[in-house]
């Protein structure tokens, strides 16, 4: 027991972490009140549609009637009835298919229920039930505090005293605080509670006031205002309304809730809210879950950021978790590799294939082979074997590494992979002390770091020859659209000064990448601007059907050495397609273009590719528009992440065998089609980006820093990655931007420090604890030097027969990374249902394993969560509202299909933001502190509007300013006198010089540059049209597009869980 | 007309016309047996200074089916104002524009000695020349460098208004831009894929009427009422920029391996640039001028493989069928050469390498275009450096000495009819009636084109008489025939040249000496020579051959002297006698005291015998004493010179002496009177020996007069 934490009835106590390693978020332990928590949240999703509320009722009470026999499942069955009749859209994702079983008895209930609706009390009485009570009176730890309830719950309580014994009368009446006093459990805590908790509420207030709600016929009708407010008038205590009536009970249920709060001590401002909120008619149900009481984000963060941001995280321990993405912490690699590198879903995997299954937690390990590394920690060191090359195992390959293990005096070595004993070649050869180490282990990276690099031999090249170095060429859309906007004459002015900065290694003084230049439009212009030129000179290609490289000599040079050709060049591209009239495009034969030159100058290389509408040019890989809202939430739907056509990925297949890696600049004004034209950078290890409605006045320093940024980060070129395990599991799965021939190497024509690759494990064998699961990275990739080379990751795991240490070591945002790709890859194929339904029922099965193995005994009206796993419900919400997952009507094919992408080479901490997006308060901390404001939780609730919020999540920047933002706030921001003045939608903030729009303007900057693409700000303000933007990013509330809110999500999670464990 | 030598010779000066009978068999069976055809050599734009056009129109008889032009062989009645075709014997109305016309007042057409005569038309629009320049860069430097030179230095020479166009080849083929200040553009082809025309337009953007690249541009309104002419310029406006992308062109950048021949896309470049001129003038003077240092090495029209190891294809290969590439080529070609001399364009090819170009193949192009075909060394040498310039050459009026777009109509009077013609043209399958149902060379017409001409080009034009024994011209009856030439002239002009022609008829049996007299030996050597090479493109060499052999003792045999079965009796009229053999050089004459100069056309040797190169090697020449020896050294250089000057192309010439190396060019031409198979002269001052096998005139006319004499033939 002492290792798990009772929580909700004892929110406030959350006990030290350090102890802690499952959190039990205790609901009322007994059927009704589950089934009750059921009931309040379909009431919830219903209750903007009154008129379904009636439906909906009958069938809950159906089901309520039933519960006592079949608690588990009961109740939850006739949710899904609702949606059908009411809601489809929004209730599908988390119920059960519907059945026509399950319909009937739903408007079997609707019969009843209208022809029964005098006689409610009765069925409420029934409903009520026993177990309520007994969950109730369990969690009534002060009698004083709630003593005025008993009266109101007479009827109900007189069953449920049977179970509950002494204090029955308290708890029905004043939900809240039944809800705290939930579960035997948390029995002796209960005073502390903080929050209003939802179970109890559910429990209380909701089954018994929804018999009310249904036996007026026209709840709906009932002015919600004056219903609520009406009855909570009287003194909330008393609140003895129920009895008289459920119409009654169920506002009084509303009013105590009001009085109560500020005795609980509610912490957060959005208690007002709560406190108004209307009975089941309204728009927000009449009772809920305290979010304060649920797991929150930003406390973990915190809590990690406090306990393990201040030392260094030493790696040479097997198994460690390392702290959270959100932490700034310092990597010593003392063995195994950084999780900069390598972050694993669990760090101790369970022995068999069996124990896997039951858990069903994704063994997966995200990689992100090149990087990048704070100044502090080194890069890894480059080791020459010299004409031998690396030492690998002679069976499986594997690289020599720290696991290797020397034996006989250091003559042979045995493999870490397979076992396989090898002989250490002569001029490798060393002594071993008296540990059985060799006596260099220390002075060779290879035998004692996690991470390093071998050169490369010829062996490892292309044709066994070493590679030339990379190029980069650049390919300009110049039809119509492009030079209109401007695009054109931004992007070659910039390129003038950009060539300077291409990626360089080490010291050196001049890049080694040579650069090429192509525009076109239906037809292609190739460049030669061979530095002996006068003039460069244009070759057009018209022959886009059977593409080819017109010239060798003179495309690919030096920049150095043709300064004065390519900038003449770049002078004149805008000139000579100024008055263009051509809107039509090629593509596919674009990046046929760039490839074939990259192979006819036997090298590899990246192209950039500026490209602006749907290539509707009679050309290979034409495409049309094929964009239809129609099929969102068909079978059909996936049919818009699919390529168009077969066209692309042949291409890509081609380019990964030359190394071409392409980058894609999107300028669309309209459907472009990303789901086709983003095949081949995805395919390639290429990026997208994309700029809807490109203005340069608007969009030039979004652009123009992505540019940058892309044009000199360090790439890797012509990679390929393996990932080689010990004996018992296997990669079997890989999600990224790559491409593969085999089963096991990751093809990559390029890959830079922003790129990851998520591997999936599976056993095929026993593991064995003693001897742990190892991993082995190993990327050969060509740098921008020109120089082959091989990159070693390794990280040991721990291994497990006990199904808790599993759940003890595991990470939520690493399995959030692989549960999104995974789902993002799945509506390839499947209907986003389907992949809804899937994700929640892994996770449920994950927590539902937990609870049935690991935690404590305790009532199934229980949800425990694993401490490492808290946050599950949460991000996974999040990733299920995406607008992949759950688009709004304001999201694009394109933008879908754009994310869809971006999501499937991110890594953990991208994933992290990305869906649970960060909030900042400006104006509550003291203007004067260094650090940056703790972050609230992604909610309405949390704003007030007298200050001003910054949101980011990777890829947007909005700032919300609330309406009542005091004015020397505003001036000082914005530089205006009222909030009414400020301009809504405004991306730049007016540069001031006061400390708060300095602190403001450097929080924007320091969050842009964390990011590794540049997020525009977007200026919001309380109650404007903007506002339903921004508001699609406070994850923890509802959606407009169905989303559910957390505790909603909680809520059928629990249902879920519990379902599954009955 | 004192002979018929001078008669021969004054009616080519005046029509350009030579037959090979100038008394013509009155019958269809008389003419079969005088073995060699009733033909003419005919020189359509033959060079007249003294002959200036008229600016009117030619009157036509206005039978629909004749259409003949008014001529000084027509009967003219002044009074009535009306005359009578000569051919059709319709009788015709004068036009209102000839009502003074008396027989004091004629008009120049019905002038005797305007038997041929030309008019300008002044109607239709007139389209600048154009030369559209095809460079291979596969060559070496030296070599393209003095290409380079000489197409900078040809635009000095092209008319001001003339339209250029520029297409380089090696493995890709760039068609360039020309309208552009800046950077220079091109549009750049696959060497290896074959374009329809209607492919090349499109890439080219010539199929819409406004380009983007064209736009952003907006010049002034075009000045010709063309698609584009983005690629074909005028001269006076590019020439400097021309002259500077001429300047630049570089070698074919693409890398050649060792053991490899430079991928050379001849096939398609020409097909650009004919797909190019359809595309953008078709029907107006155009000139398409390949310049290429070997073989075409891929795509369609391929001769030979890029693998060195893999020679080009030898005789021997043509012989056993075994030329991998070779009709595959040669269709391409053809394919080529037909759609140009549809479209009125001519193709010239200048080819200049040590090894051979494919020109086989290729021939066709110049061939049925009237285009130049001109072979060198390189193309740093002279031969072709004045070659090329002479292309440019003007006549006595300024004018440029090529034509273009012609056709030429032969209408006969009802004795004749037309058998077909060989030269450099095309038939336009024009049916009337004078075409005859036997072909001989191009038939089934009587009008063909003639893409591209200059004032030497020359047709054989074959006729039938169509008159049966049975019917007998009246006495002092003549043939006529009228030769109509439409051309677009070097300044553009549209320009009808009329030559007509008459012949008296002879009966054969009463009067064949006449016909013998009359016959021109040197024109029937030409006339039947072209017979034998039009045969020998669909016929096996042997059976040609052999057909030449048996003409020629059938012709022995009836015009010949002799009694039967006795060869030495065998004798030939004077005009005759030349027509079996009439190159007189023989391996006898080469003396050590003589120098020869020989002149075959396209090799000019000159050689020192033995003696004669030892005194200038010993300097005699040098000698005051010697200086009769330094003008006998001088005057056969003199003499080759003017040779040089005028002829086109431009011949090999060849200053050797005895034992030379390239003393192999006279050896291999002379008579081989004595061989090592003959060795009875030996020691003696007979000459030199000969090694071959070839028999020599001697015995060749040995077995003639045997063969002639025998009865059993």
């Amino acid at each position: 027991m002492t290792g798990e934490t009772k929580w909700g009835c004892t929110h406030n106590e959350r006990q030290p972490v350090s102890s802690t390693c499952a959190a039990i978020w205790a609901a009322p332990a007994c059927l009704p009140r589950v089934s009750s928590i059921q009931l309040w949240w379909a009431t919830r999703v219903h209750s903007p549609h009154h008129s379904l509320w009636s439906l909906q009722w009958p069938s809950t009470r159906l089901s309520a009637n039933i519960s006592p026999r079949f608690p588990g499942s009961q109740p939850f069955g006739s949710v899904p009835l609702t949606p059908v009749v009411s809601q489809p859209t929004v209730l599908q994702p988390y119920g059960p298919p519907p059945t026509s079983a399950q319909v009937t008895a739903q408007l079997a209930g609707m019969q009843i229920s209208g022809a029964v609706a005098p006689a409610l009390p009765p069925v409420g009485l029934g409903y009520g039930s026993p177990a309520s009570l007994a969950s109730a009176s369990g969690s009534f730890p002060n009698p004083g505090l709630y003593g005025s309830y008993p009266q109101g719950q007479a009827p109900p309580l007189s069953q449920a005293q049977g179970h509950l014994g002494a204090q029955p009368p308290q708890r029905s009446a004043p939900p809240q605080a039944s809800t705290f006093t939930s579960p035997a459990s948390g029995g002796p805590r209960m005073p502390s509670m903080t929050g209003p908790f939802l179970p109890g509420q559910g429990f209380g207030g909701p089954s018994l006031s929804q018999p009310n709600h249904v036996s007026s016929p026209p709840p709906q009708a009932l002015p919600p205002g004056t219903q609520m407010t009406g009855p909570p008038g009287p003194p909330p205590p008393m609140h003895s309304s129920q009895q008289p009536g459920y119409q009654l009970q169920q506002n009084g249920s509303f009013g105590p809730a009001r009085g109560p709060q500020p005795n609980y001590g509610s912490p957060y401002p959005g208690a007002p809210t709560f406190g108004s909120q209307p009975g089941p008619p309204q728009p927000l149900p009449p009772k809920r879950l305290d979010p304060d009481a649920i797991p929150s984000p930003i406390q973990v963060i915190e809590d990690d950021r406090n306990n393990r941001g201040s030392e260094p995280f030493v790696t040479g321990v097997r198994g460690q978790v390392p702290p959270l993405v959100t932490t700034n912490f310092l990597v010593k690699d003392q063995g195994n590799a950084s999780p900069r590198y390598i972050r694993c879903t669990s760090y101790n995997i369970p022995c068999t294939s069996d124990m896997a299954k039951q858990a069903q937690v994704p063994l997966a390990a995200v990689i992100k082979p090149l990087a990048r590394l704070p100044p502090e920690e080194v890069s890894p060191y480059v080791v020459d074997h010299g004409e031998s090359g690396p030492l690998r195992c002679n069976r499986c390959k594997a690289y020599m590494c720290p696991f290797m293990q020397f034996i006989e005096g250091g003559r042979r070595f045995q493999c870490c992979f397979c076992s396989c004993i090898n002989d250490v070649p002569p001029q490798y050869f060393q002594h071993l002390d008296h540990t059985g180490k060799r006596v260099d282990a220390y002075d060779r990276p290879e035998l004692s770091l996690g991470s390093y690099e071998f050169l490369a031999t010829v062996d490892y090249c292309k044709n066994n020859k070493f590679p030339s170095p990379p190029a980069f060429i650049f390919m300009i859309d110049v039809s119509y659209n492009a030079i209109r906007s401007g695009l054109v004459r931004l992007l070659c002015e910039e390129l003038k000064s950009l060539l300077d900065f291409l990626p360089r290694e080490g010291g050196t003084e001049e890049s080694a990448i040579r650069v090429g230049f192509v525009t076109y439009n239906k037809v292609l212009h190739f460049y030669n601007v061979k530095s002996s030129l006068a003039q460069p000179q244009m070759m057009v290609v018209s022959d886009v059907a059977d593409m080819f490289v017109p010239l060798l000599d003179g495309f690919l040079v030096n920049v150095s050495e043709s300064r004065a050709v390519i900038t003449s060049l770049l002078d004149q591209i805008p000139e000579m397609f100024a008055d263009t009239r051509e809107t039509e495009t090629v593509f596919a034969p674009v990046i046929q273009a760039g490839m074939e030159a990259l192979k006819a100058a036997e090298c590899a290389g990246k192209l950039f590719l500026f490209h602006t509408s749907l290539p509707i040019a009679e050309a290979p890989g034409k495409l049309k528009n094929r964009d239809d809202r129609k099929l969102i939430n068909t079978d059909k739907e996936k049919t818009l992440f699919q390529p168009q056509t077969g066209a692309y990925q042949t291409l890509a297949k081609e380019c990964v065998a030359q190394g071409c890696c392409v980058d894609l600049f999107l300028f669309p004004n309209q459907y472009v089609d990303v789901a086709t034209l983003s095949v081949v950078p995805q395919l390639t290890g290429g990026s997208v980006y994309k700029y809807a409605c490109f203005q340069v006045e608007n969009d030039q320093e979004r652009f123009l820093s992505d540019l940058r940024r892309d044009v000199q980060k360090v790439v890797g070129f012509d990679a390929v990655m393996r990932v080689r395990t010990s004996t018992g599991i296997r990669a079997v799965d890989f999600f990224g931007a790559f491409y593969m021939s085999n089963t096991t190497d990751v093809e990559l024509a390029g890959l830079d420090g922003d790129k990851t690759v998520t591997v999936e494990f599976k056993h095929d064998d026993r593991l064995n604890e003693e001897s742990g699961a190892l991993l082995q990275c190993a990327l050969l990739y060509t740098s921008c030097a020109g120089q082959r080379r091989l990159r070693i990751h390794n990280l040991a795991l721990n291994c497990c027969t006990q199904l808790a240490d599993l759940y003890r070591n595991c990470e939520t945002d690493t399995l959030i990374n692989y549960m999104a790709k995974f789902a993002y890859r799945g509506v390839l194929n499947s209907p986003v249902k389907t992949v809804r339904d899937t994700l929640i029922t892994q996770c449920a099965q994950i927590l539902a394993c937990y609870r049935k193995n690991c935690a404590s005994p305790s009532s199934a009206g229980q949800l425990i969560l694993p401490e490492c796993m808290k946050l599950l419900p949460v991000y996974l919400n999040c990733v299920l509202k995406s607008d992949v997952l759950q688009p709004g009507a304001e999201v694009t094919t394109d933008d879908r299909a754009y994310v869809r992408q971006l999501v499937t080479s991110m890594d953990v901490a991208e994933t992290n933001v990305f869906f649970y997006p960060r909030l900042l308060p400006l104006t509550k901390s003291p203007i004067e502190s260094a650090t940056e404001p703790p972050a609230v939780r992604a909610s309405e609730e949390r704003l007030s509007n007298g200050d001003i919020y910054l949101l980011e999540n990777g890829l947007n920047l909005f700032l919300w300013v609330g309406a009542s933002v005091q004015q020397g706030v505003v001036q000082s921001l914005f530089n205006v006198s009222s909030f009414s003045q400020i301009t809504s939608g405004l991306s730049v903030l007016p540069v001031l010089d006061n400390p708060l729009s300095k602190k403001v303007r450097g929080l924007i900057d320091s969050l842009r540059a964390q990011r590794s693409r540049y997020m525009k700000l977007i200026v919001v303000k309380q109650e404007d049209k903007l506002e339903m933007l921004f508001k699609h990013f406070l994850v923890e509330d509802k959606s407009l597009s169905g989303g559910a809110s957390y505790v909603d999500f909680l809520c059928h999670m629990h249902k879920e869980i519990r379902q599954l464990l009955s | 007309m004192a002979t018929y030598l001078e008669f021969i010779q004054q009616n080519e000066e005046r029509d350009g016309v030579r037959f090979s009978w100038n008394v013509w068999p009155s019958s269809r069976l008389e003419a079969t047996r005088m073995v060699v055809p009733l033909a003419c050599l005919l020189t359509p734009l033959k060079e007249r200074p003294d002959l200036p056009p008229v600016q009117y129109e030619p009157v036509l008889c206005s039978r629909p089916t004749c259409k003949a032009i008014l001529n000084p062989l027509c009967q003219v009645d002044y009074r009535a104002k009306l005359w009578a075709c000569n051919f059709c014997f319709q009788r015709n109305q004068f036009p209102p524009a000839y009502t003074g016309i008396s027989e004091v007042n004629q008009p120049a057409e019905l002038m005797p000695q305007f038997s041929t005569i030309e008019y300008v038309i002044q109607r239709g629009a007139q389209s600048p020349l154009i030369f559209l320049y095809v460079v291979d860069t596969c060559l070496e430097e030296d070599d393209l460098q003095a290409l380079k030179e000489s197409l900078q230095m040809s635009l000095s020479l092209l008319p001001p208004d003339a339209l250029v166009g520029l297409i380089t080849f090696g493995r890709m083929v760039q068609v360039h831009e020309l309208s552009c200040e800046g950077i220079s553009k091109s549009y750049v082809f696959r060497g290896t894929k074959d374009l329809t025309a209607k492919q090349i337009q499109d890439m080219l953007g010539l199929t819409k009427p406004a380009m983007p690249m064209q736009q952003a541009r907006p010049g002034p309104p075009q000045e010709h009422p063309f698609v584009s002419s983005r690629f074909l310029q005028p001269v006076h406006k590019i020439d400097m920029n021309l002259t500077d992308l001429l300047g630049e062109l570089q070698r074919d950048p693409w890398p050649v391996t060792q053991g490899k021949r430079p991928l050379r896309s001849t096939g398609v470049a020409l097909s650009i640039a004919v797909g190019l001129l359809e595309g953008t003038f078709p029907n107006t003077g155009a000139r398409i001028m390949l310049f290429t240092g070997g073989p075409p090495t891929q795509g369609p029209g391929m001769v030979v493989g890029d693998e060195l190891k893999v020679p080009i294809r030898s005789w021997h290969d043509i012989e056993k069928d075994n030329a991998r590439f070779m009709k595959k080529a040669t269709k391409h070609y053809e394919m080529l050469a037909n759609r140009t001399a549809t479209n009125g364009h001519c193709i010239d090819i200048y080819a200049c390498a040590l090894d051979q170009t494919g020109l086989l193949e290729m021939k066709c192009c110049a061939n049925l275009t009237g285009g130049h075909m001109v072979m060198g060394d390189s193309f740093n040498t002279s031969l072709f450096k004045q070659t090329f310039q002479r292309i440019f050459s003007k006549d006595f009026n300024g004018d440029f000495r090529m034509a273009f777009g012609a056709t030429l109509e032969v209408k006969t009077s009802r004795e004749l009819k037309v058998a077909g013609a060989i030269g450099p043209c095309v038939s336009l399958n024009v049916k009337g009636p004078c075409v005859s149902e036997n072909e001989l060379g191009v038939g089934g017409t009587n009008q063909w084109k003639i893409c591209g001409l200059d004032p030497t080009s020359t047709l054989g034009i074959y006729f039938e008489v169509v008159n049966q024994h049975n019917a007998p011209v009246p006495q002092g009856g003549r043939g006529a025939i009228q030769f109509v030439t439409q051309y677009q002239h070097s300044s553009t002009q549209r320009r009808i040249r009329v030559t007509t022609i008459a012949r008296n008829w002879a009966d054969a049996q009463s009067q064949l000496r006449h016909i013998e007299a009359a016959f021109d030996q040197e024109a029937a050597a030409v006339l039947m020579a072209r017979l034998g090479v039009f045969r020998a493109e669909s016929e096996e060499g042997p059976d040609v051959l052999r057909w030449l052999d048996r003409q020629l003792i059938r012709l022995c045999q009836k015009f010949g002297q002799y009694n039967k079965e006795d060869p030495t009796s065998f004798r030939l009229s004077d005009s005759f006698s030349l027509y079996p053999q009439p190159v007189l050089l023989d391996s006898s004459s080469i003396l050590a005291d003589r120098i020869l100069l020989m002149d075959t056309f396209f090799q000019i040797v000159i050689y020192l015998g033995e003696t004669i190169a030892q005194w200038r090697k010993a300097g005699y020449q040098d000698m005051p004493e010697y200086e009769n020896f330094k003008h006998l050294l001088q005057a056969p250089l003199d003499d080759a010179q003017e040779i040089l000057q005028a002829r086109f192309p431009m011949p090999r010439y060849i200053n050797t002496e005895h034992g030379g190396s390239q003393a192999r060019f006279l050896l291999s031409k002379v008579n081989p009177s004595q061989t090592h198979n003959n060795l009875y002269a030996w020691g003696q001052e007979t000459g030199a020996p000969i090694l071959t096998d070839d028999v020599s005139l001697q015995v060749f006319m040995d077995h003639l007069k045997k063969l002639a004499v025998s009865s059993a033939c």
